[in-house]
């Protein structure tokens, strides 16, 4: 029993030393940098660093970008997802089987295959340097993995619940929207979170069709112009800061909703 | 658990499906009811997934360039190039494999041995579990970053820590030899998802099959051998199968971290087509490219999946 938590401790060590060291780099300054062995609470503690990174390129700006494409992705995961998720689990149509494999399937397809048509065909109806190359799929629930997902909680919910509502009238319209999706809570949840995630994360999407325009990056393609900037090694400090500030946001989320991201992980891993 | 539910569907036949003051029109329509809600999923298959793979094997056969502005019919010159005239071709499928190699199924045991490690009864598990989650949750870009310093030859902590053993600092961006084995080394860092799935599979296995074993007087290494793994395989084998299809696109470590380099020895797969595409403005051979990826994983898809009659356990 003692190995395993000295295995364990070890395994924590590793894992969390890097968010650490992140942290103790974005605190100090350029001459600190080269201090060895290396000190992990800097003297004096830079706190400037983080004001001084954030007005160096307009993050704000930035932030926005993102915000867009996150609000997007949330429209598009909990309506469109869970709208088309419905059809999937509770309404019979012809060939739903087959379609429902075709939609499982691609998930596995490489999206590296879709890039370049789809490039010259955002760029032919004028899209590239705008929000609607990553926003309008998403607005449509071109998201396999959330729709799986939403049809295999809409499957447990007993039908009785819904026959009632159709035995007072109610369409599947308002059965979708009025008793199955609040009985939905914990699975909107989760495919909430992962299009918060997955959003904040994606950087070749934003890269190929919004880079064009610099006024259009997102946080992760504005970290990635940040480090292109001159200065070398000089500029790692802050370039910690901007990453630090750029995982806060998705470690509170996970802090609070971790519960619900995680059944979402098993239950891709135990049910696919 | 279908007792529950059958009766309840039964019900829905019979007392909600066929009322008879309904016109049968409004029934015959009811059927194609759902077309409507999946409608905007089907739109957005078509014009987001099928039509634009379908145009990348088109375009795989032209010589179609952003720049000359040229879009012949060149039949299979792009895949005759790929093989024997794109002399950076070859070096980006052999970095590739050797990255795959490694980086999947190290992380698989890694993380299978770490869900077994927290499938003991420790204290503090679900703590233990959000710990070793956290990097996989971490934006990859930023995470990038981190790395980049952490490889740094001189300041860096890897190297200090490797300091302790007596070894000499390493240049892990800056030299051919390592610049593979540090892009593996981090992609370890988030095995931390697949733990948290084999986690969940190693707590669906009934305990009795354990307690049985243990009145057969088997010990750890026989549960292990005999219940755990061939339990696990389905979990396993959806890790693999996901494992290799991400680590074949590897793309935003190489881009940001090492630009391919130093001489090419991280020029993926993907980082090349990249280049050939969107800064040399080749979209055929861009495509073909492409296309050849895309027929190898769905090949490696089909084969891994008929290979697992052989060695995956569904109960």
């Amino acid at each position: 029993m003692l190995v395993i938590y000295v295995l364990l401790l070890a395994g924590v060590a590793v894992t969390i030393t890097p968010l650490l060291w992140t942290v103790s780099t974005s605190l100090k300054t350029a001459q600190q940098l080269n201090t060895w062995p290396p000190e992990w609470i800097p003297n004096p503690i830079a706190w400037s660093n983080y004001s001084e990174a954030l007005t160096m390129l307009p993050f704000g700006r930035y932030f926005l970008n993102t915000m867009v494409l996150v609000v997007a992705a949330e429209i598009g995961a909990l309506i469109t997802c869970s709208f088309v998720a419905y059809g999937f689990a509770r309404l019979e149509l012809p060939g739903r089987e087959a379609l429902f494999l075709l939609l499982i399937s691609t998930m596995l397809m490489p999206y590296i295959v879709r890039l370049v048509p789809l490039f010259v065909f955002y760029g032919n109806i004028g899209w590239l340097g705008t929000y609607l190359p990553i926003a309008v799929p998403d607005l449509l629930g071109r998201n396999a993995f959330y729709i799986f997902l939403l049809r295999q909680f809409f499957r447990g919910i007993p039908n009785d619940l819904s026959d009632a509502a159709r035995i007072d009238g109610a369409n599947d319209f308002r059965i979708w929207w009025s008793i199955v999706l609040p009985l939905s809570k914990p699975v909107l949840a989760t495919v909430g979170i992962f299009a918060f995630q997955s959003t904040w994360d994606d950087f070749l999407g934003p890269l190929i069709y919004m880079g064009q325009n610099p006024h259009m990056r997102t946080l992760a393609v504005g970290l990635y112009q940040f480090r292109n900037q001159p200065g070398g090694e000089n500029l790692m400090p802050y370039l910690m800061a901007v990453s630090t500030v750029m995982m806060l946001p998705i470690l509170l989320i996970f802090g609070f909703g971790q519960r619900y991201l995680i059944r979402g992980v098993t239950m891709s891993g135990l049910k696919g | 658990m279908t007792s529950r539910s059958i009766p309840a569907r039964n019900r829905s036949l019979e007392g909600v499906q066929a009322p008879s003051t309904r016109t049968s029109l409004t029934w015959r329509l009811r059927k194609y009811l759902g077309f409507v809600f999946i409608a905007p999923w089907l739109i957005a298959f078509l014009a987001f997934d099928l039509i634009p793979t379908a145009s990348a094997f088109y375009y795989s056969f032209t010589d179609w360039n952003v720049i000359a502005k040229t879009s012949n019919w060149v039949g299979l010159a792009n895949y005759e190039k790929m093989f024997t005239g794109d002399r950076l071709f070859w070096p980006s499928v052999w970095n590739t494999l050797y990255y795959v190699a490694f980086a999947v199924p190290l992380g698989v045991i890694a993380g299978f041995l770490l869900a077994l490690l927290l499938n003991t009864k420790v204290r503090f598990q679900g703590l233990f579990r959000t710990l070793f989650y956290l990097p996989a949750v971490v934006p990859s870009v930023a995470a990038i970053m981190v790395w980049l310093w952490i490889f740094n030859t001189n300041n860096g902590i890897l190297n200090w820590f490797l300091g302790f053993f007596g070894i000499d600092p390493i240049r892990w961006l800056t030299s051919p030899d390592y610049s593979k084995p540090a892009l593996i080394i981090m992609s370890l860092w988030t095995i931390g998802s697949g733990m948290v799935i084999y986690l969940a599979g190693l707590q669906n296995i009934p305990d009795d099959l354990y307690e049985a074993a243990d009145i057969d007087g088997a010990n750890a290494w026989n549960k292990l051998i005999n219940i755990t793994i061939p339990l696990m395989t389905p979990t396993i084998f959806f890790n693999l199968l996901l494992g290799l299809i991400g680590s074949f696109q590897i793309f935003n470590a190489a881009f940001i971290m090492t630009e391919g380099g130093p001489v090419n020895s991280t020029r993926f797969y993907m980082l090349h087509l990249y280049e050939k595409a969107f800064q040399q403005s080749q979209m055929g051979y861009a495509s073909a490219m492409a296309v050849l990826l895309f027929v190898v994983v769905l090949l490696i898809t089909i084969f891994v999946n008929w290979s697992s009659k052989r060695w995956v356990f569904y109960g």
